[in-house]
């Protein structure tokens, strides 16, 4: 389970996060949805640890994220991510991206993260594209490598950061799909996007951010189909009109 | 007007001691430029140390070595040392030398190459849960070196060609010393200075080619 309480996040003097509080339980699928520069993908960065945070707590499986004592390489292994530029390592082959975190985190030997890796490349597709250097992959394949990269560690969440945005369009769907198999597999999923067919059809729960703060939360057909606030409906249908 | 006769055939007879001090030379270019790498690795990360010591260390590092003469620097290790009560073996002294200098320029090689590795790499690699020191070792300075590499064999051709500066604190193993001490034996200067620097020309010239060879095999992406 993440517990986010009150968290207060600023770059600087701006402050992006103005007190957020919110519950993810084991086996649920939350989208964050809202316009740029609303906080929901600092949200997913704090989370993991990757920034610090100002005030409050998010807490892990008990774990609190950002106290000190906590060893967040460790946190980390349960928590994959996977952005909106892919990150591929181009100086490692799809395998041995996905490959050298279980081998150097997981303490795996060769063998034994060599399967994984492979097992997990198959899962998204990419079982033909194992000696591969990413720069010959598409976009959508590099994103589809990322998320096998993530998987190969365990994870018992799984943090998606518009990992659609910088795709051309007809690569969305490849990268959609495999993210739809994973919450059919019941993976625990934080999902940051501007895909809405998709939000709405995946998630149990949709969180609409505005200004730094969830300014709605429900579920999808409630968030979609009769929001409360006029902000969301507004930002609603700003999106379905572009 | 022109009273010289060339004369090879000694300058054959002493290739073998000269080839043997091309080995010493390329020893030193070798141990120097391995030091200057590790050295200027440390220098470049000094340099965005949050430790403003470390910080200024590091560029005064790089500010002497890159706006002093070689010889100097050379001179300073043997005859500052000395001064000091330290005695350095010429041999040492040169390799200390031409290490500085290596470490010095590389450092600000390694400043650019670094900043050329986009940030997000570091964030894709530490998220997986890898260390910032595994992180560095298998994702950043793989991609670094790479973007220096050919910026990393100019260094190499450089620190080959700094041996000859040995002369000055009295080396008489490497290549100059053996062409220095055949020529104050047998006054062939230009015979045995041409010689030599043929020999200088092709090993920078082996060591630039294989260096292309070496990236070819490393880089294959």
């Amino acid at each position: 389970m993440i517990e986010v309480s009150d968290v207060r996040k600023s770059f600087g003097k701006l402050e992006v996060l103005k007190g957020i509080n919110l519950t993810v339980k084991k086996g649920e699928v939350l989208s964050m949805i809202g316009g740029s520069g609303s906080g929901k993908s600092t949200m997913l960065m704090c989370i993991n640890g990757l920034e610090p945070i100002q005030s409050g707590r998010i807490v892990v499986d008990g774990i609190d994220v950002h106290a000190k004592s906590t060893d967040l390489n460790h946190l980390r292994k349960r928590i994959g991510i996977v952005f909106q530029q892919w990150n591929a390592f181009p100086h490692l082959t799809v395998l041995e991206n996905v490959m050298l975190a279980p081998r150097k985190v997981l303490k795996k030997n060769r063998q034994e993260a060599e399967q994984i890796a492979v097992r997990h490349l198959k899962h998204v597709g990419l079982g033909e594209k194992l000696k591969v250097f990413p720069s010959r992959l598409s976009g959508g394949q590099q994103q589809r490598m990322a998320i096998a990269r993530a998987l190969a560690m365990s994870p018992d969440y799984m943090l998606f950061d518009e990992v659609t945005s910088a795709l051309d369009p007809q690569l969305v769907g490849e990268v959609l799909d495999t993210m739809r198999m994973l919450s059919k597999e019941g993976m625990t999923m934080i999902v940051v996007t501007h895909e809405m067919r998709f939000a709405r059809e995946v998630s149990d729960r949709v969180a609409y951010f505005h200004q730094g703060k969830i300014h709605e939360i429900g579920s999808p057909e409630q968030i979609f189909g009769s929001p409360n606030q006029p902000e969301t409906a507004n930002f609603l249908k700003s999106v379905h009109g572009a | 007007m022109f009273k010289y006769s060339f004369q090879w055939r000694p300058v054959l007879q002493a290739l073998p001691e000269m080839l043997w001090g091309a080995v010493v030379t390329m020893q030193i270019a070798l141990i120097a430029m391995a030091i200057g790498i590790v050295v200027g690795v440390a220098i470049a990360l000094g340099r965005r140390s949050a430790n403003g010591i470390v910080r200024s260390l590091s560029t005064g590092w790089v500010e002497i070595a890159r706006n002093t003469p070689a010889l100097l620097q050379i001179y300073m290790v043997y005859f500052g040392l000395g001064t000091l009560g330290v005695r350095v073996d010429s041999f040492y002294a040169l390799l200390a030398g031409i290490a500085f200098n290596n470490a010095g320029y590389l450092a600000e090689t390694f400043r650019g190459g670094f900043a050329g590795v986009p940030e997000t790499q570091f964030r894709a690699s530490r998220s997986l849960g890898m260390s910032a020191f595994q992180t560095m070792g298998y994702i950043i300075l793989p991609q670094m070196f790479r973007l220096v590499f050919h910026a990393m064999t100019n260094q190499m051709v450089w620190s080959i060609l700094m041996t000859s500066l040995g002369v000055v604190v009295g080396l008489t193993t490497d290549l100059t010393g053996v062409v220095q001490q055949l020529n104050v034996r047998t006054f062939r200067t230009f015979e045995y200075f041409l010689v030599a620097a043929c020999l200088y020309f092709l090993i920078a010239k082996v060591v630039t080619v294989a260096a292309r060879i070496l990236a070819w095999r490393l880089f294959r992406y």
